[in-house]
């Protein structure tokens, strides 16, 4: 097979030369004969028009015509439609899968339906997989007999339509590929602006008819049993997703990127090698955005910090662990053997880090607030309480006023560096971390 | 001027600065941060960034982006990449440009979201059916990931083929200090377009290549000619093919141009020392706590050499064997079960290979390495 070039419009066909490859009497070749009028109809571009097809029989379809393409995975064809019309708005994207991709890609199509993504999607529906040998599939009827259901079917076939017309899409139209107007509706489908699903049910004449005596009649009859309706069951005006996403975000475009915050040093410090804080306390209780000021504020300070959090997958619950490596040269591993400081705010945070208590020699420092003051420890052991601060302690940092009280016993920074990190911070909370610091400071004064 | 930063900030800031103008992911920990962000960032260049339903249709998307003309990335953990898997295969087959960041997690299946692991690193390799080459870069601080998302960017356009970042937890979410003129742009070549006046007369070829290891000149969906794709079997035009020498030479294609190329590909920094009898090998974070291993031990005179890999796939096999040369012992320090340290024995059968290894979820440490030197 080689592909023709390009012709000049108007086209009389979208077709190429190459005759299709489906069995006798298979509703593919009609379905695609009355996609190949509406394009004819609609006279696009083919450049601009691109078929995507998805798995089975229906996934050869592209390559009878003279359009772009897409041959993908199965049931994924929505998503790479989707791509590609994310991407290309302005082009005419058209899925073509069976009821095998409508099952396995069901959450995909769903999906495609609630966004209203601009592609129309035809279902080439036949009951069962036909290039695999007719096993069953989402929407076989109940009690049809095929290769993976031979006392008949005890699924509940699934109604495509109603699914995506409850979520979202805006053009559903149900019918078959003995249908007249078929051309014309599939035309209306590529026209919308928005998310089309035509469930089209035909005949595979390899497997199901041969399986369950099934006909042109029988199908109309099981139509009628099921009582699914046929024609366009449902038209809405929603916006378009590529659409709605660029008028969405419009007024962003242009506006700078996300760029470094730089921190300039202000301050010196006098620490000479690596100093490892440990700061142990629960999660809610800003142990992670505190631990950042300090590390902000040794920067500030001449230093390089690293900063590792662990907290359970949780958020709101259980311990939060900031562990800080400040020094005055590159920091390559950020993990700490040992803490030379270690911060107790909870039993959350106790649990967590008692393992480094039997640790600690007595140079080290253990700061605590004072529920843990009898911890036992080799270290040098300071209890902080943050209700004894001359200063009133803003309550949402209590956290922030502790470890202010410890920096400042410990010196390795000047005060005044944890102050201006606060000023380098989220501006709603610079007011109130200023406070909490100065109470700290005056704790560790008094 | 330095800043305070995460690996996340900078892969984001790397993807901007290459020209990604696509993105679509799913949530998962540890690489949420990267799909918040891209989120936030990418409508301000004009690109789009999605949340997807799932990471089977975030890698479909970025697929179908790609082919009409977007620099597309998308970022996940190691489940994700297991949800991706066939599709990998479709953008090998497809010849597709995609950048996939893999932040790895402690495995297998959930793991340890929160916790570090270097697990995946066979698995990117051989993540999909076939068995077909992919590319992997893997940073090992703040401005490689900065970097080396640009580097991504610039192999997926050269060699039109999946390209994996691989970092971690660690490196991703943890804040280290950063000189901002360590930030180093790397350039990002565009894919080879298809002209039309290079053509014969027929039809576009999406899948011409000329010779077996070159790469398909692209031409995107509503450009001025008319564009398949397939991840079948294919001919030159994208139909389907069973004609043997067509499919002999397609496959043999397809992993040509990426394993004839591993000299372009090849990134790695070798700190080797004459006389030393040890040569350390890792990657990732976990090199570096081998370079403040190395540090320490040569302040007690100990000679010692150490070749960070930043090139995992194709494997740089020239810079290892350099790296080997005169060299005893090495020890390939890695936080799987020795992964890579089959690379290492395959290339130098001759020496002693020992493994550094961790399996706790917490990270080789400096003194780890100082007790295997010697």
């Amino acid at each position: 097979m080689t592909a023709a070039p390009v012709t000049i419009t108007p086209l009389e066909t979208y077709r190429n030369a190459s005759p299709y490859p489906f069995c006798p009497g298979c509703g593919h070749g009609f379905i695609l004969d009355h996609l190949n009028q509406a394009l004819v109809e609609l006279q696009l571009d083919p450049r601009r028009v691109v078929i995507v097809t998805d798995i089975g029989c229906v996934g050869l379809s592209d390559q009878y015509f003279n359009t772009s393409a897409f041959h993908g995975l199965h049931g994924r064809s929505t998503t790479y439609a989707t791509g590609i019309k994310l991407a290309r708005p302005d082009l005419k994207v058209i899925v073509l899968m069976g009821d095998g991709g409508t099952g396995i890609g069901g959450t995909h199509l769903l999906s495609a339906a609630r966004r209203n993504i601009g592609i129309s999607v035809l279902v080439f529906n036949n009951f069962n997989f036909g290039m695999t040998g007719g096993q069953h599939s989402t929407t076989t009827p109940t009690g049809a007999i095929t290769a993976t259901t031979r006392a008949g079917n005890l699924e509940r076939p699934l109604d495509i339509c109603a699914t995506v017309a409850a979520n979202g899409a805006s053009y559903v139209y149900r019918g078959t590929n003995f249908d007249k107007d078929l051309p014309e509706r599939l035309a209306e489908a590529i026209q919308n602006e928005g998310f089309s699903l035509l469930d089209i049910w035909e005949l595979c004449t390899a497997y199901y008819v041969v399986n369950n005596q099934f006909s042109r009649k029988a199908l109309m009859g099981t139509l009628e049993e099921l009582g699914f309706p046929t024609g366009v069951i449902h038209r809405e005006t929603v916006p378009e997703y590529a659409a709605a996403y660029r008028q969405a975000y419009a007024d962003l475009v242009g506006v700078p990127t996300a760029s470094p915050q730089p921190i300039e040093p202000k301050f010196e410090s006098v620490l000479e090698r690596h100093f490892n804080l440990v700061v142990a306390g629960s999660a809610g209780g800003k142990v992670r955005s505190t631990a950042r000021l300090v590390g902000v504020a040794a920067i500030l300070s001449g230093l390089r910090a690293a900063q590792r959090d662990d907290y359970p997958i949780t958020i709101k619950s259980g311990h939060s662990v900031s562990e800080l490596v400040l020094s005055p040269s590159e920091i390559y591993y950020t993990g700490i053997n040992r803490p030379d400081a270690l911060l107790i705010l909870s039993q959350d945070g106790y649990n967590k880090v008692k393992h480094y208590l039997p640790l600690m020699r007595g140079d080290d420092f253990l700061f605590v607030t004072p529920p843990f003051a009898d911890v036992e420890t080799q270290a040098q052991v300071g209890v902080i309480d943050p209700s004894r601060s001359p200063l009133r302690v803003p309550r949402a940092s209590t956290t922030l006023a502790i470890l202010a009280a410890m920096l400042k016993q410990l010196g390795l920074f000047p005060p005044q560096a944890l102050e201006e990190a606060a000023r380098h911070g989220r501006r709603q909370f610079v007011d109130e971390n200023l406070k909490a610091i100065a109470a700290g400071f005056a704790l560790a004064d008094g | 001027m330095r800043e305070f930063a995460d690996g996340s900030s900078a892969i984001v800031r790397g993807a901007l600065a290459a020209g990604c103008t696509f993105f679509a992911g799913y949530p998962i920990t540890p690489a949420s941060p990267i799909l918040v962000a891209m989120l936030r960032e990418l409508p301000k260049v004009g690109g789009v960034a999605i949340q997807a339903e799932d990471e089977i249709a975030s890698i479909g998307m970025c697929i179908g982006a790609a082919m009409s003309g977007a620099r597309v990335m998308t970022a996940t953990s190691g489940p994700g990449i297991s949800l991706y898997s066939e599709n990998i295969g479709m953008a090998i087959m497809g010849e597709v440009p995609l950048v996939i960041v893999d932040v790895q997690r402690l495995g297998p299946a959930t793991g340890g979201a929160t916790t570090v692991g270097q697990g995946d690193v066979q698995f990117v390799r051989w993540g999909t059916a076939g068995g077909y080459p992919i590319i992997a870069l893997a940073p090992s601080s703040i401005p490689e990931c900065y970097s080396l998302t640009m580097k991504a960017f610039d192999l997926a356009e050269r060699f039109r083929c999946p390209v994996f970042l691989l970092t971690d937890k660690e490196l991703n979410m943890t804040m280290n200090t950063v000189d901002l003129d360590q930030y180093q742009d790397v350039p990002v070549r565009d894919r080879d377009r298809y002209k039309r006046e290079d053509s014969r007369e027929d039809a576009f070829a999406p899948y011409r290549y000329h010779p077996p290891d070159g790469v398909p000149p692209i031409a995107h969906y509503g450009e001025d000619v008319i564009v398949r794709f397939t991840g079948s079997t294919h001919d030159e035009h994208a139909f389907i093919t069973k004609h043997p020498p067509t499919v002999e030479a397609l496959n043999r294609h397809l992993s040509a141009k990426i394993e004839e190329h591993v000299d372009d590909i090849e990134l790695v920094s070798a700190d080797l020392e004459p006389g030393a009898r040890t040569l350390l090998i890792s990657y990732g974070v976990t090199a570096r706590a081998m370079r403040e291993g190395v540090r320490s031990a040569r302040g007690q005179s100990q000679k010692v050499s150490a070749l960070t890999i930043h090139s995992l796939w194709p494997v740089p096999e020239n810079a290892v064997k350099s790296a080997l040369e005169g060299v005893e012992r090495v020890v390939v320090a890695e936080l799987n079960l020795g992964q890579y340290r089959r690379e290492i024995e395959r290339i130098a059968p001759d020496r002693e290979i020992l493994g550094l290894n961790r399996m706790d979820g917490e990270l080789i440490s400096p003194d780890h390495f100082l007790e295997v030197i010697r």
